[in-house]
């Protein structure tokens, strides 16, 4: 019998509870004798840190303890970086709590502990603060100037530079018959969660045994991270990771809050229960995505890209966080997309100012790194008088040039190479979706009021980055069988899918597998996480591992009993057979066997959108008329899932390229304090999307074939929007260089073509 | 302040000071920890349960406001044994992801499905507008509740 | 973001809820939907010491509509605007006003004396108020008095309304069959706060326009009506030509602010371009 479960689009197992309000978030979980954290966060954007006074606050009747730095011997712990942790970086670390200094609106500066949240808040007022203000750093041309500096050991507000290098730009450039360069501006906006961020932790003193609820993403570095600053061995330490409200990159990295609340817990010893309420995660979780370029790009007058060149500078925020370098890499390696650029010299600073620390967020770099080319693309095509579309044919990777090997990035020496795939086909099947030929008709037009563009981009997603997954396989007490992760969930549905992956790998019903288990650390004895879309190739792939070491593991025990050779051993449903005889599965309860994947190299799953928009030029409004993603994921386990995947990923990506952003003032005041002011996509904004899921070009690199998939819809959402929006509008001659692109931003784009036109 | 109202169908009582939400009172007074709280200001709409049969945010009432009320939360549109057609029709359509804001789209799903079984795309649009996803990007949610008209339309024409 | 602490009150009668009002020193503050004011104490922007809960007072949650217009009670709600069909010919201007309000639960909730007493500068209902000429019934401890729209909204979240007075009613005039109107707003998103609106109506005299009431929406500190722009309008037959003519007046006559959301040119451009839709979208309804 030879199942089908991978490829099938399966419901998901996960919905039984999350549709009946059954799912159990790490605020739903209840624990005796807890205690409440409400944390007072720095309103100052810079500044000294003189003096804590929460002597009222103690006296408010409720309030259990006030917890400072003054209370970690030795000094408040650092959070290290998990990737690329240069020695570079470490001047910028965070510390755990504030100290010293205070370097952004929202920094920790006391953890209040009272028998509710909201006499907690009611105490935040009593504690006093002496901060002496210094000058604000409110964006990147400012920290370039050195002047008020963060860092004063550094001496510097420039962390680092990564540079991207291959071939030699240089010399291709000063033998360029065509060179454009442009500078272009990606907004602030970030990953934010339904669910917002929350940690409990339970000391228990006699076991010496702490067990941290509400983990996610990546729960065995956490683990790694907590046990070093706390002072306690790994094995003392359980991460339990709850149903989780959405990661997107931002969740489940070691925010300064994973350290407080467990260190509260033991400090103080009770329980402890920290949720994060909205306000606070608009300015605690990771920010993202502020970038802006000064980018040449050098062709041959057939539109041959022959190099590109330029700089990139991110707004960092105040502290180098666990990821925070990924961004800023990743624009720098994955500038030239799925295009041929034999020549890359991408220089790619890091700026900290005094605003919220900066992370992953879907596609990091990615988006950034699409826009910044997709619309350099649209205008060199327009100089040479080149057909758009015909531009990118011309440049995309063919599949005969797999693995096509991209630019190598200092510090870190990664190397890296595309691994399969035609690129072009997804794009000639998205223009085929939407119809381009009778669509290009449209360009520019004015109907009822409103202009009319199309807007045709190419991408790539990296995924399943390595070095290892772990799962692994037990037969249960009644003879089904259970998978247990070393991967996490965010909500991707890794329950379903890894079941259709074990189902398929031991050819059982897939009602045989009876639950998947996921992300906490007492399940599997190393296990890395969800992140860089990497679940189903390295999770499935350690599933696919575990499941031939469960057979072999199986065979053996069963062999014994059975008194047959190994060999003639075979699951049938609930029974084991062999030699002629049977015997049920659950004879063998407690059978387990783990398995693993390791992997050093990434999949490529890539694609391209189309959009046709109007644009109304009084109002600046953009209205989607259709958009259509075509992504090539190498396999489809469920693909149920991966549209959603795709499509959710995508309206995220039309919020950053059209309604969210973060911002500051010049003084590094945070102004977008609640959901009335930071804008995310509600069901009338994007309502006409469809996506095409192909799998023509499985990767060669993991035994399922499939690519990490979760990031395409994102990528390219910038890009799209802004070539269309300046489609429509070409008789203005608007070209659109930031995002996001805002009502004020388009009318001011029109208003400078129309003042133009009358010169 | 003792305050009485009636949540899924069943009396209850609870002693509470004036300040705690309905959200609040509903999730950790009464353990019905289906209604998550998302932003408590009013805007994401996953704290929204029926009183008195309308869609509200359950962060923006008081609990003591409820005295006298009938509450449903999305644990009394729900029952052990089968998902209803409405919740069916969500798992159908994946119209959900990580599960944090879908509550709230079905106890609104039920409300506009109740007083409007014919409402076109436009208006469950409009409707679930006042809703939060981050993970589906609607779509499939969209589809999910114009799915499961038919399942409503029968309960209008008997009232 | 819980609630800071307060006390709370739930009078039966309108006598007993003015008498708590005025017993706080204007610390105290009367709770209707709450759509406005809980996000306010949850962000600790506002600290009442009380709360007046005004749902059990009685007959404040009736639309009354007579040969002398149309009577809102202070408690009725935007659905109830939008579930009483009457108003499709006795106010479509409120009516089409008010479905742009917010959304869906918070229409379930939100009132139209919580919506005036409140008095953000984005509102719909006060900038109906001014432009209809409204006037608003409230009761405090001096007794009843009725205030003009145009006396009663002063500025962002300010109104002529004393500590202890509650709305009781908003009254909007007779509307006759065949006045021409239009409504025009545009918000980031469904249901946001407006950048700017226009609502405009205007009688017809012998092809020409008179009567014009224009007001504004969003811009400035508060709503408020356009003389100027009116005075554009009025005696003139409608056109494309005029609707230009009258969006330059519209535009040129609002102090517009600068916020995160838009800047103040591009407001002021926004306003002139409604103003000028709204004219032509009231030019175009056939007559009833």
């Amino acid at each position: 019998m030879k199942n089908t479960f991978i490829g099938t689009p399966m419901e998901r197992r996960e919905d039984l509870r999350f549709l009946r309000g059954r799912g159990e978030y790490v605020d739903d979980v209840a624990m005796p004798g807890l205690l409440y954290a409400v944390i007072l966060r720095s309103s100052v954007a810079h500044g000294r840190l003189v003096s804590i006074d929460a002597s009222a606050a103690l006296n408010v009747p409720g309030v259990h303890s006030v917890i400072t730095a003054a209370d970690m011997p030795g000094g408040p712990p650092i959070v290290p970086m998990r990737l690329q942790p240069l020695p570079e970086f470490k001047p910028f670390e965070q510390p755990v709590i504030a100290h010293d200094k205070v370097r952004y609106v929202g920094e920790p500066i006391a953890v209040v502990l009272a028998s509710s949240v909201a006499i907690g808040e009611d105490a935040l007022d009593a504690i006093a603060i002496e901060i002496e203000d210094l000058p604000a750093v409110a964006d990147w041309r400012t920290a370039a100037k050195n002047q008020s500096v963060l860092f004063e050991k550094a001496g510097t507000n420039r962390s680092l530079v990564f540079q991207a290098r291959k071939g030699d730009a240089d010399a291709a450039f000063a033998a360029a018959p065509y060179v454009r360069r442009e500078q272009l501006r990606t907004g602030r906006h970030y990953g934010l969660t339904m669910e917002p961020r929350g940690v409990m932790a339970e000391w228990d003193d006699a076991k010496g045994k702490l067990t941290v609820y509400g983990a996610a993403k990546v729960p065995f570095f956490n683990r790694r991270i907590l046990s070093a600053q706390i002072g306690l061995a790994v094995e003392q330490i359980d991460m339990i990771e709850n149903d989780v409200g959405g990661g997107y990159g931002a969740r489940g990295e070691f925010y300064p809050e994973d350290f407080l609340i467990p260190f509260a817990a033991r400090h103080v010893q009770r329980p402890v229960k920290w949720i994060e309420d909205r306000r606070e995660n608009l300015m605690a979780m990771n920010h993202a995505r502020e970038e802006e370029c000064d980018l040449e790009v050098a062709c041959a007058r057939d539109g041959t890209i022959l190099a590109i060149r330029g700089e990139v500078h991110t707004d960092m925020g105040a502290y180098m966080r666990t990821n925070g370098a990924v961004g800023a890499r990743n624009v720098s390696q994955f500038m030239a997309g799925p295009y041929r650029v034999p020549h890359v010299k991408i220089d790619s600073a890091l700026w900290m100012t005094n605003k919220t620390p900066v992370g992953t967020y879907r596609g990091p770099g990615r988006f950034e790194a699409c826009f910044f080319l997709e619309r350099m693309i649209d205008m060199i095509a327009a100089d040479l008088g080149i057909d758009r579309i015909e531009f990118r044919r011309k440049n995309l990777i063919k599949s005969s040039e797999q693995p096509y090997p991209i630019a190598h990035v200092q510090p870190t020496d990664a190397r890296d190479e595309y691994d399969s795939g035609e690129y072009s086909e997804t794009l000639d099947r998205a223009l085929k979706e939407i119809d381009w030929p009778k669509l290009s008709k449209l360009q520019g037009k004015l109907i009822d009021g409103k202009y009319h563009g199309l807007g045709a981009v190419c991408f790539i997603e990296g995924g399943a980055a390595g070095p290892k997954e772990s799962a692994r396989i037990a037969v249960n007490t009644d003879g089904t069988m259970s998978v247990y992760m070393g991967t996490s969930s965010v909500g991707q549905g890794v329950e379903t899918v890894f079941a259709q992956i074990a189902a398929d790998a031991l050819e059982v019903p897939i009602e045989r597998i009876h639950q998947v288990y996921h992300g906490s650390t007492a399940y599997v004895s190393d296990g890395y996480g969800a992140y860089h879309s990497r679940s189903t190739v390295m999770g499935g792939s350690a599933v696919l591992d575990a499941t031939n070491n469960f057979m072999a593991t199986l065979r053996q025990a069963a062999g014994k009993r059975l008194g047959c050779a190994e060999s003639n051993v075979t699951l049938d449903v609930d029974k084991v057979l062999g030699g002629g005889r049977s015997m049920p599965l659950k004879e063998f309860a407690g059978l387990t066997a783990e398995g693993a994947f390791l992997n050093k190299k990434h999949t490529y799953s890539y694609g391209a959108h189309v959009a046709h928009v109007t644009v109304d030029a009084k109002l600046g409004r953009i209205e989607i008329v259709d958009y259509v993603v075509v992504q090539d994921v190498g396999r489809a386990v469920n693909p149920l899932t991966l549209r959603g995947q795709v499509l959710g990923s995508l309206v995220q990506g039309l919020g950053g390229a059209v309604l969210e952003d973060l911002k500051y003032d010049e003084n590094g005041q945070f102004l977008t304090g609640s959901l009335a002011d930071y804008l995310l996509p509600t069901a009338t904004d994007f309502p006409n999307l469809r996506c095409v899921v192909l799998d023509d070009y499985p990767s060669p690199i993991n035994p399922l074939g499939a690519k990490g998939a979760g990031e395409g819809g994102i990528i390219a959402a910038g890009g799209c929007m802004a070539n269309a929006v300046a489609n429509a509008l070409s008789s203005f001659g608007a070209e659109p260089r930031q995002l996001p692109l805002s009502p004020t931003y388009i009318w001011e784009l029109v208003q400078a073509g129309q003042r133009r036109a009358a010169e | 302040m003792t305050t009485k109202f009636e949540v899924n169908g069943k009396q209850v009582s609870v002693e509470v000071e004036p300040r705690l939400t309905l959200a609040d009172c509903l999730r950790h007074e009464l353990r019905l920890t289906g209604t998550h709280i998302g932003c408590e200001h009013g805007v994401c709409g996953a704290c929204t349960v029926l009183v008195d049969g309308e869609a509200v945010r359950s962060c923006l009432i008081l609990a003591v406001q409820a005295e006298g009320s009938k509450v449903v939360t999305v644990e009394g549109l729900s029952n052990d044994s089968d998902l209803t057609p409405l919740q069916k029709c969500f798992r159908k359509h994946h119209a959900l992801q990580c599960g944090f804001c879908t509550p709230g789209f079905i106890t609104t799903a039920h409300a506009l499905l109740t007083e409007e079984p014919d409402c076109d795309a436009d208006r469950v649009r409009e409707v679930l507008s006042g809703n939060i996803c981050r993970c589906t990007g609607y779509i499939s949610i969209v589809e999910a509740v114009l799915d499961a008209r038919q399942f409503y339309k029968g309960q209008a024409a008997k009232k | 973001m819980k609630l800071p602490p307060f006390e709370y009150a739930c009078p039966a009668t309108l006598g007993e809820a003015v008498a708590l009002l005025a017993g706080h020193s204007g610390e105290a503050k009367p709770l209707a939907g709450g759509q406005s004011l809980m996000p306010m104490m949850a962000f600790r922007i506002a600290q009442p010491s009380l709360l007046v809960d005004l749902r059990k007072l009685p007959g404040l949650k009736e639309i009354k509509i007579g040969a002398d217009g149309v009577r809102l009670g202070a408690l009725v709600r935007w659905r109830d605007i939008l579930d009483d069909k009457r108003l499709v010919a006795a106010h479509p201007l409120l009516r089409d006003a008010v479905s742009h309000v917010a959304h869906y639960q918070i229409r379930n909730r939100g009132t139209v004396g919580g919506s005036c007493a409140h008095a953000d500068p984005a509102s719909e209902m006060p900038g109906i108020a001014q432009t209809c000429e409204a006037e608003i019934s409230v009761m405090g401890k001096g007794g009843a008095r009725t205030i003009k729209a145009a006396d009663f909204f002063k500025g962002a979240l300010t109104t002529a309304l004393e500590p202890d007075e509650i709305i009781t009613e908003i009254h909007l005039p007779a509307w006759p069959a065949a006045r021409r109107w239009g409504f025009q707003e545009f918000a980031r998103r469904r249901g946001d706060f407006a950048m700017a609106g226009v609502a405009l109506y205007y009688d017809v005299d012998g092809g020409n326009v008179k009567n014009a009431h224009i007001g504004v929406i969003g811009v400035g500190d508060c709503q408020r009506r356009l003389p100027k722009a009116e005075a554009a309008l009025n005696g003139n037959a409608v056109d494309d030509a005029l609707a230009v003519k009258v969006g330059e007046a519209a535009a040129a006559e609002v102090d517009p602010q600068d916020d995160i959301h838009a800047s103040s040119a591009y407001r002021r451009a926004l306003t002139g371009t409604l103003a000028e839709r709204a004219l032509k979208a009231a030019a175009a309804r056939s007559t009833a």
